[in-house]
């Protein structure tokens, strides 16, 4: 190999800038395709940024481990950003305490639906025990759905894979099935995407309504402590 | 900026410690939002609104939450070999689920609260769709 090109390589390789710089670059572009697309749900930024940075990977053959020495720094705001929900959540208090009850209902039963669809779909198509045990916390945020994985015995790191997949997912479709369905509530709007696609979702609803995406951020939360709750108690009985 | 940052990973820290001593099935950035929502409340009852520093920085950091999952997004694509085995019913099965649950959570809450026609909340910062 060119011989001062290999030598920067090998400084590239090594330092955690690169992991970082990767990572922003590829959302900037991520976030401008969407708003050119105007928040099209399809050009979803999480996706985009995530196939661009595992192109770059797979073209370079860097290695995990080390683009996650630098892109740890990102991923570490996860926490803060977490306790910033507080934000969006109290500018619209009035609107969550007048149907609190309404609230409550809507997330537990999503949350059944969430963890029994998806394992009943999966059984019938023939997925073993472990597979099941693993997907019915899919759709609560990694660190409760890691915690219930492992309590329930499933494996903490295909559902961490299965949370981010579902994310993913439901910010892509939330907006199609909720149009098709006529929901125009933002309120219901921001429960079903928050239940559904915990912090993905959120961070789309964010940037479509303010509404929404209170009632999202309040839905993952709510979710994340009904499924850990509800989850290890229905295995319990089945078992 | 930098105090509402390190209140935030304050709070969050203080979350992960209860969590822990606790031994709650919470994680710590949960508690630390409801920590941070009581004290935002407590503030509005005696007449004082949030820190504008803070609320800057806290929905600045919201406006790019996306950003925030990216690495662990990749990580995905480096597991997805994992997968194989039961592959296709685990994609079958999660996009079902998640059309499901997006319908049974929306179908519930317009039953249970009908919307406001035309109801302030609709109305707030109405965008595109």
């Amino acid at each position: 190999m060119n011989e001062p090109l290999h030598r920067v390589w090998v400084y590239l390789e090594a330092t955690p800038l690169l992991g970082l710089a990767v990572t922003l670059l590829a959302y900037l572009a991520g976030d401008a395709l969407y708003r050119r697309l105007r928040l099209n749900p399809l050009a979803n930024p999480v996706l985009v940024a995530v196939l661009l940075v595992s192109a770059f990977l797979w073209i370079t053959g860097l290695d995990y481990r080390r683009y996650f020495d630098g892109a740890q720094f990102i991923h570490v705001m996860l926490g803060p950003a977490t306790v910033a929900l507080a934000f969006p959540l109290y500018r619209n208090l009035a609107a969550v305490r007048r149907s609190g009850i309404a609230i409550a209902a809507a997330i537990t039963a999503g949350s059944l639906t969430a963890a029994a669809s998806a394992v009943v779909v999966a059984w019938a198509m023939g997925a073993g025990g472990t597979t099941l045990r693993s997907l019915a916390p899919k759709s609560v945020t990694t660190p409760i759905a890691m915690g219930i994985a492992e309590q329930i015995g499933g494996n903490p790191s295909l559902t961490a894979v299965l949370v981010i997949l579902t994310g993913i997912m439901g910010a892509v479709m939330g907006t199609i099935v909720l149009d098709a369905m006529g929901i125009r509530d933002w309120r219901a709007r921001g429960l079903a995407v928050g239940t559904t696609a915990h912090g993905i979702g959120t961070a789309r609803a964010l940037q479509v309504n303010p509404v929404a995406g209170a009632f999202a951020g309040l839905a993952m939360g709510l979710n994340g402590l009904a499924t850990a709750i509800l989850l290890p108690v229905l295995l319990a009985l089945l078992d | 900026m930098l105090p509402a940052i390190t209140l935030l990973i304050v709070l969050q820290l203080v979350g992960e410690v209860i969590a822990r001593g606790l031994a709650l099935p919470v994680p710590g950035p949960v508690i630390g939002l409801v920590l941070l929502l009581v004290g935002l409340m407590v503030r509005g009852a005696r007449g004082h609104p949030p820190p504008p520093a803070l609320e800057d920085t806290a929905q600045g950091l919201l406006r790019h939450l996306s950003l925030l999952f990216v690495p662990a997004g990749v990580g995905v694509t480096t597991l997805l070999a994992t997968l194989r085995e039961d592959g296709p019913a685990i994609l079958v099965a999660l996009a079902v689920s998640a059309v499901a649950t997006i319908v049974v959570t929306a179908l519930v809450m317009r039953a249970l609260a009908p919307s406001p026609d035309a109801g302030e909340e609709g109305r707030a910062g109405d965008a595109s769709r």
